[in-house]
């Protein structure tokens, strides 16, 4: 009975009316709330309109991935990271497969690291045109929501294009990628940047001088430089408060050294600045695109290198090294040298780190996942507090939780 | 036969056969079709196609079947009462939003009289303020709601949309000040006779519009907040407070809400027609002489549902292209700007009738 009453007082239906008059009102906002994209939990204290106390709670979309990663093969790994960040599938697969490589101490082919770049950067606009879109959406401007997403609709029948899947790629593999590009497909791409960049401007013109939009977002959900360091921002947020942190440029991966963009940065990190910043990073990104597609090199998109690369059909019936080769890395899978190391890659949130230890036998010991939304949940408290109700709509849709990644 | 017409044409039964008319045939239809036309209306802006599924064997209708759809699967939904909830309160709620939605037809005049016979329910003398009077009962429906459903979400709403509405009705006298200035009575049918005027020979009709620009804007402004249409539906609140103070309805009592909100967008069409737009008086018709009396009243009618339906497709346009107010904007746009503006609004038109006097 007890319990049932801690419930009641839990979940927002006590039956007694009378503890309506008091001045603190505990209200929760979901696990099943339509703001709340992903299930997370928020404990909200509200005196009229205004939160006074937040609580974030985690861990409804926890799946294991970390443990589960830990008794697959190392190759198995990569359908799971399909599935951390949901709206840029790609970026995980790449995060993982460079920290996979980083371990073996290799680089992949130019042509594919290029490809990886046009895909990555495809995948981050699909990410920015989600949060941008939903969050957008949420204070109510639903053309806008639904304009995004059909430009994220043309971003995604590239990736079908490429990878046979809109949302379970699987494409990268240890070393290169499972394929090259698809005939046609720079032309395609080029048709689909020019449409993505004429939803651009039209959806600027509808939102980003809206009085009603920026009186929704401006001074919103601020946060400081200090505070959003000490809470380990990265990525668009930590940008939006005025610092330049992109590992892109900071811990140059990939073939990103070789092309030319901007890092846009914010001045106050608030949700407006947010929102420009991600408009920006759209920009740049297609631009960056644009300049991968042109500098496309020929030649091999996986390595050859032996026990990374599946023989040939012709050498697995052809020749017993094929066939002893096939076999071993079927039965037993990689073996990355024993060692561990921290690969951070650029994801569509910010810092998309794997930590990965390896014992030699096969098996990872330890595939740990930095994700960067977590950080940014962490510090809800601090960005709601003080704020009406409402704001925790734009505040939560700037977050962009991608409750995959967050909960793993 | 004679009998018959007599019976008929006495004040009683003839008000109801009005109101049966002008409600059933003009003010519910067109407020059912909007629920269809909003979805359709908002897909043609956002690139999709609408609800096109509901269908009997082939026939679809467009989408035309999903209002039947609609209403069979509210009326055999489960109507439920939330545990804690104070019954008597939670059950007649939203009847009260629907009364007040439709009783705003019964001063609106959709055709000019033939003989004694009018066009109107009732032209009752203090005329617009009667939609104040009825337009306030409308608060009851969302505090009720929101108070007797024992939910904290509807609370909020129920809260907010008091608030809103209260503090909204203040200025929407006052936006309408100017207009009792300008024809000098607050009977609908002089409103609407006084607007068959022309300035510059008969070049300009002088139309609510054109004598009170900005009380226009304004009365249009608070009468969609009033409705708690978007962008003034913070009581509603879609994404923070989930539904706002009809959260725990379900079945027919929520779709009276919907259908309240709708009938009111028709309402408020409706009074922007004929207070701003020259009502049913279709401009430049007088130049036309002898006409017969039936092609008059039908272009009336004819007239009066074109506005209309151009002032509902104005609103659902509104709330698909631009963003919602937080709650504490609403107040403060009504207060600190809109309040303000009425009162200048009536010290010009005051100074500007005295100077023309």
């Amino acid at each position: 009975m007890t319990d049932m009453t801690t419930l009641q007082a839990r979940t927002g239906t006590s039956s007694s009316s009378t503890d309506f008059s008091s001045s603190v009102m505990t209200i929760e906002i979901g696990p099943a709330h339509p703001a709340m994209h992903g299930i997370v939990r928020f404990t909200t204290k509200l005196d009229g309109e205004l939160i006074v106390e937040m609580e974030p709670e985690i861990g409804y979309l926890h799946r294991g991935f970390e443990k589960e990663s830990e008794n697959s093969k190392w190759i198995q790994v990569i359908p799971y990271t399909d599935r951390l960040n949901y709206v840029s599938p790609l970026l995980c697969n790449i995060g993982y497969s460079m920290a996979v490589e980083k371990l073996y101490g290799i680089q992949a082919p130019r042509r594919a690291e290029f490809t990886r770049v046009i895909m990555g950067e495809i995948s981050r606009i699909t990410d920015h045109l989600t949060c941008v879109g939903a969050a957008a959406m949420e204070i109510g401007a639903f053309t806008f929501f639904l304009w995004f997403i059909k430009a994220r609709e043309y971003l995604w029948e590239l990736v079908e294009e490429m990878t046979g899947a809109r949302l379970t790629t699987n494409w990268t593999r240890f070393g290169g990628n499972s394929m090259d590009l698809p005939d046609g497909f720079l032309s395609d791409l080029e048709d689909r940047l020019s449409k993505l960049e004429s939803i651009m401007e039209e959806c600027d013109k509808l939102l980003t001088r809206n009085k009603i939009f920026i009186d929704r977002v401006k001074d919103v959900g601020a946060i400081s430089k200090e505070d959003a360091l000490s809470y380990g921002f990265s990525g668009p947020m930590l940008r939006a408060c005025g610092i330049p942190y992109d590992v892109r440029r900071a811990d140059p991966y990939s073939v990103y050294d070789e092309l030319d963009f901007e890092i846009p940065v914010g001045s106050t990190g608030d949700c407006f600045d947010r929102f420009l910043v991600r408009m920006e990073e759209i920009r740049q990104s297609t631009s960056i695109i644009k300049q991968a597609a042109d500098k496309m090199p020929a030649g091999p998109f996986m390595t050859d290198e032996r026990m990374l690369h599946y023989p040939d059909k012709k050498d697995v019936y052809g020749n017993i090294e094929g066939l002893i080769d096939h076999f071993k890395m079927v039965m037993e899978g990689h073996h990355p040298p024993e060692g561990e190391i921290y690969m951070p890659t650029e994801g569509g949130n910010g810092e998309f780190g794997f930590y990965l230890v390896s014992d030699g036998s096969g098996d990872p010991v330890r595939v740990r996942l930095r994700p960067p939304c977590f950080n940014f949940v962490q510090a809800m408290p601090i960005m709601t507090v003080g704020h009406y109700v409402a704001d925790i709509v734009p505040i939560f849709g700037s977050i962009n939780m991608i409750g995959g990644e967050l909960d793993r | 036969m004679d009998f018959l017409l007599e019976i008929i044409m006495t004040p009683a039964i003839l008000a109801c056969l009005k109101i049966a008319v002008i409600i059933l045939l003009f003010a519910m239809p067109l407020g059912t079709l909007l629920t269809l036309m909003e979805r359709k209306w908002s897909a043609m802006i956002q690139d999709r196609v609408g609800p096109n599924r509901a269908n009997i064997g082939k026939f679809t209708g467009n989408g035309l079947l999903h209002i039947a759809a609609d209403g069979l699967k509210s009326i055999f939904k489960e109507d439920t009462i939330p545990k804690g909830a104070n019954g008597f309160l939670y059950l007649i709620a939203p009847f009260f939003g629907l009364i007040a939605a439709v009783a705003i037809f019964a001063i609106i005049p959709i055709a000019g009289p033939i003989g004694n016979f009018t066009f109107q329910v009732t032209d009752v003398n203090p005329g617009l303020l009667f939609i104040f009077a009825i337009t306030s009962l409308n608060v009851y429906g969302a505090v009720l709601a929101g108070t007797s459903s024992n939910s904290k979400f509807a609370l909020l709403g129920g809260t907010r949309a008091s608030a809103q509405m209260i503090s909204y009705e203040v200025f929407m006298g006052l936006a309408l000040m100017g207009i009792f200035m300008v024809y000098g009575t607050t009977r609908v049918s002089g409103i609407v006779n006084g607007q068959n005027e022309y300035w510059f020979g008969n070049l300009v009709p002088m139309w609510g519009i054109f004598t009170q620009p900005l009380g226009f804007i304004l009365f249009f402004t608070a009468l969609v907040a009033e409705t708690k249409r978007a962008p003034f539906d913070a009581p509603e609140g879609e994404s923070e407070i989930v539904a706002g103070y009809f959260l725990e309805y379900s079945g027919m009592r929520w779709s009276a809400f919907m259908l309240a909100e709708y009938v009111s967008l028709v309402g408020v069409a409706a009074l922007m027609t004929t207070l701003f737009f020259g009502g049913y008086h279709v401009p430049w018709l007088h130049l036309w002489e002898n006409a017969p009396q039936w092609i008059v009243t039908i272009l009336q009618i004819l007239k009066f549902t074109f506005f209309t339906v151009v002032f509902c497709w104005f609103q659902i346009q509104l709330r698909w292209t631009v963003p919602k107010f937080r709650f504490d904007q609403t107040m403060g746009l009504g207060w600190k700007k809109l309040l303000p503006l009425s009162l200048v609004n009536i010290i010009v038109t005051a100074l500007v009738i005295l100077t023309l006097a």
